[in-house]
């Protein structure tokens, strides 16, 4: 099976080719002048090129469906979606935490993966999961939250280890918070979301049983969707999109 | 008996509130328009928000392509190229119809064609008749007024545009005072049928040399007037307010595109976006043309004023035609614009 796995969640973009669980190419760039906009297709067609294959070869697309950057998570979701239905292929979603998680394998039982996000003001975006017999676990599902709340939830389990650059940034705040517990960072690669993980992943789940219904994972409202909502506890009757 | 050659041009439409994906033969006959519009969505919050349009437009933008491939009756190798509306809008918005076309260009070995969105309005018209140049063509949307001169195809040079507010706006900001809900066009245009102009609001820019247009004094003086009034505790007349509104707006309108015809030697005038539909322009524009009998006159079909995949796909053929392409780093650019003229 022939894998295309993208994630566009964050700044880094992550592409990567598999041949079911073997690497064909990858490309991972942190580039902060260039958006995901002008970089994904390129970076697939330079995957694809190299690897010596056309796009209908491909048997399944795995997306990294958020959270994270909205404006990301549409780019890589759209460009998924799309290839996946105009080629007539698999879709595949998978958390983009989780991919961040998925290359802890080493770990022991006892120790949980955090893997977050920065969600500005003092929020992130996190789930806690661990390996177990080989499989990553979800234990807590990913959320947005305050780090506050994150530490309540976190206090439950005695080793942690946080992954993501957004981790280090909060490092201070959650050692201050969690002062009992035997805590560790990633560093280096794993910091970043590896999309040759994301394939592995996406390669042993379900593909979608409906293309159209993707939509990222976004983990929150827009503002004025949680204002309006606060404001009307009565639904719409009306269908909020209509087509002609 | 040979058939005449069909170039399918297959485009997307995403830049504000519709959805639309759209397959046109030829440039000019439309095989497949599929709109889905999130108006009731929207008028929510009395206006777009932009997070709220761009995770529409991801929910529907498969949807719409299913539907218009097979309205269409089409296959993708039936294809000659794909197009897409990459500015002026809301980036977000924008982003996921220029990915939705780069997927499907590479995916089947396409050529990707970018097109502007006011273009695509102006080619709007190209349904209604054939397009003849030198054009001018005047636009009003809920985010633009403009005047443009095209000199020749696939050639757009701005002479006039709006120092504020679009006149879609203005309609959108006045309806909210007089508490019409969101969009408000057509609803007063209704009632400025069925009033007069008492008001005398006004004519913003009228005498000046340029073709630029204002609508923020008219916005002020409207609100002015309804505030003192319930200061007053006075009841005034929604059909005549809206009339004057109305009346002011189509006389601005008419007059800086009289005055541009003078100007420039036209063989057609196009009028086109989606305030195009508002009836009451459409009228006075018919009179006024009366005047220039040596110019055409070329509306945009009222069904295509708004928002729609179709007119992106005539501007698009003509641009294909011209051998413009767009690379795989196509971006979206929110506040493209045609050059000015020179
Ligand atoms: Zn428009």
């Amino acid at each position: 099976m022939i894998i295309l796995a993208i994630d566009t969640s964050n700044q880094p973009l992550s592409v990567a080719l598999l041949k079911d669980e073997n690497l064909l190419a990858t490309v991972t760039l942190n580039n902060q002048q260039k958006d995901h906009s002008t970089l994904l297709f390129p970076v697939i067609n330079q995957l694809l090129v190299q690897a010596e294959l056309k796009p209908d070869q491909l048997d399944r697309i795995v997306i990294a469906q958020g959270p994270g950057s909205y404006t990301g998570l549409r780019i890589g979701g759209t460009a998924a979606k799309m290839l996946a239905f105009t080629l007539k292929k698999e879709l595949v979603s998978v958390s983009s935490l989780a991919v961040l998680a998925a290359p802890m394998t080493s770990i022991d039982s006892q120790t949980v993966i955090v893997p977050l996000f920065d969600a500005r003001r003092q929020n992130v975006f996190a789930g806690v999961y661990s390996y177990s017999k080989g499989q990553l676990v979800n234990l807590v599902a990913d959320q947005h939250l305050a780090l506050t709340k994150l530490v309540e939830i976190l206090a439950v389990y005695s080793k942690i280890i946080f992954v993501g650059g957004a981790a280090h940034k909060f490092g201070d705040f959650l050692q201050k918070n969690l002062p009992q517990k035997d805590l560790s960072w990633t560093t280096g690669i794993l910091d970043y979301p590896q999309a040759y993980q994301l394939g592995l992943l996406g390669r042993k789940k379900q593909p979608l049983e409906n293309i159209h219904a993707y939509v990222p994972a976004y983990l929150r409202l827009t503002q004025a969707e949680t204002q309006w909502l606060a404001k009307h506890q009565e639904k719409l009757n009306e269908p909020l999109v209509e087509k002609f | 008996m040979k058939k005449e050659k069909r170039d399918l041009i297959l485009a997307f439409e995403s830049s504000c509130d519709e959805t639309s994906v759209a397959v046109i033969e030829n440039g000019k006959r439309i095989l497949a328009n599929v709109v889905a519009t999130q108006i009731n969505s929207q008028k929510r919050f009395g206006g777009v928000v932009p997070e709220v349009a761009s995770r529409h437009h991801i929910e529907q933008i498969t949807i719409c392509l299913a539907d218009a491939m097979q309205r269409a009756q089409i296959t993708y190798d039936d294809l000659s190229a794909v197009a897409v509306t990459y500015g002026p809008g809301l980036v977000g918005a924008l982003l996921v119809g220029v990915t939705a076309a780069k997927a499907v260009a590479f995916a089947h070995h396409l050529p990707l064609i970018p097109v502007n969105h006011m273009a695509g309005h102006i080619y709007a018209a190209r349904f209604a008749g054939e397009i003849k140049f030198p054009a001018l063509a005047l636009l009003v949307s809920g985010g633009h007024t403009e005047l443009v001169y095209l000199p020749k195809v696939n050639c757009y040079q701005i002479i006039g545009e709006t120092r504020d507010d679009a006149a879609g706006e203005a309609y959108d900001k006045v309806g909210r005072v007089m508490g019409i809900p969101y969009p408000a066009g057509k609803q007063i245009d209704e009632l400025a049928h069925q009033g007069k102009d008492t008001f005398n609001f006004p004519r913003a820019m009228l005498n000046e040399e340029n073709f630029d247009f204002s609508f923020s004094g008219l916005k002020s003086a409207f609100i002015n007037t309804v505030h003192h009034a319930e200061q007053l505790h006075q009841e005034l007349d929604q059909a005549d307010l809206a009339a004057s509104f109305q009346q002011s707006v189509i006389e601005v309108l008419i007059g800086k595109t009289a005055k541009a015809l003078k100007k420039y030697f036209v063989k057609q005038l196009i009028l086109a976006g989606g305030v195009a539909a508002n009836t009451g322009l459409r009228t006075a524009f018919t009179q006024t043309m009366q005047q220039f009998p040596q110019v055409d006159f070329l509306q945009a079909p009222l069904n295509l004023c708004g928002d729609n995949a179709a007119m992106i796909g005539a501007a698009g053929y003509v641009a294909w035609k011209g051998g413009q392409r767009a690379d795989l780093n196509l971006n979206a650019v929110p506040s493209l614009e045609f050059d000015w003229i020179k």
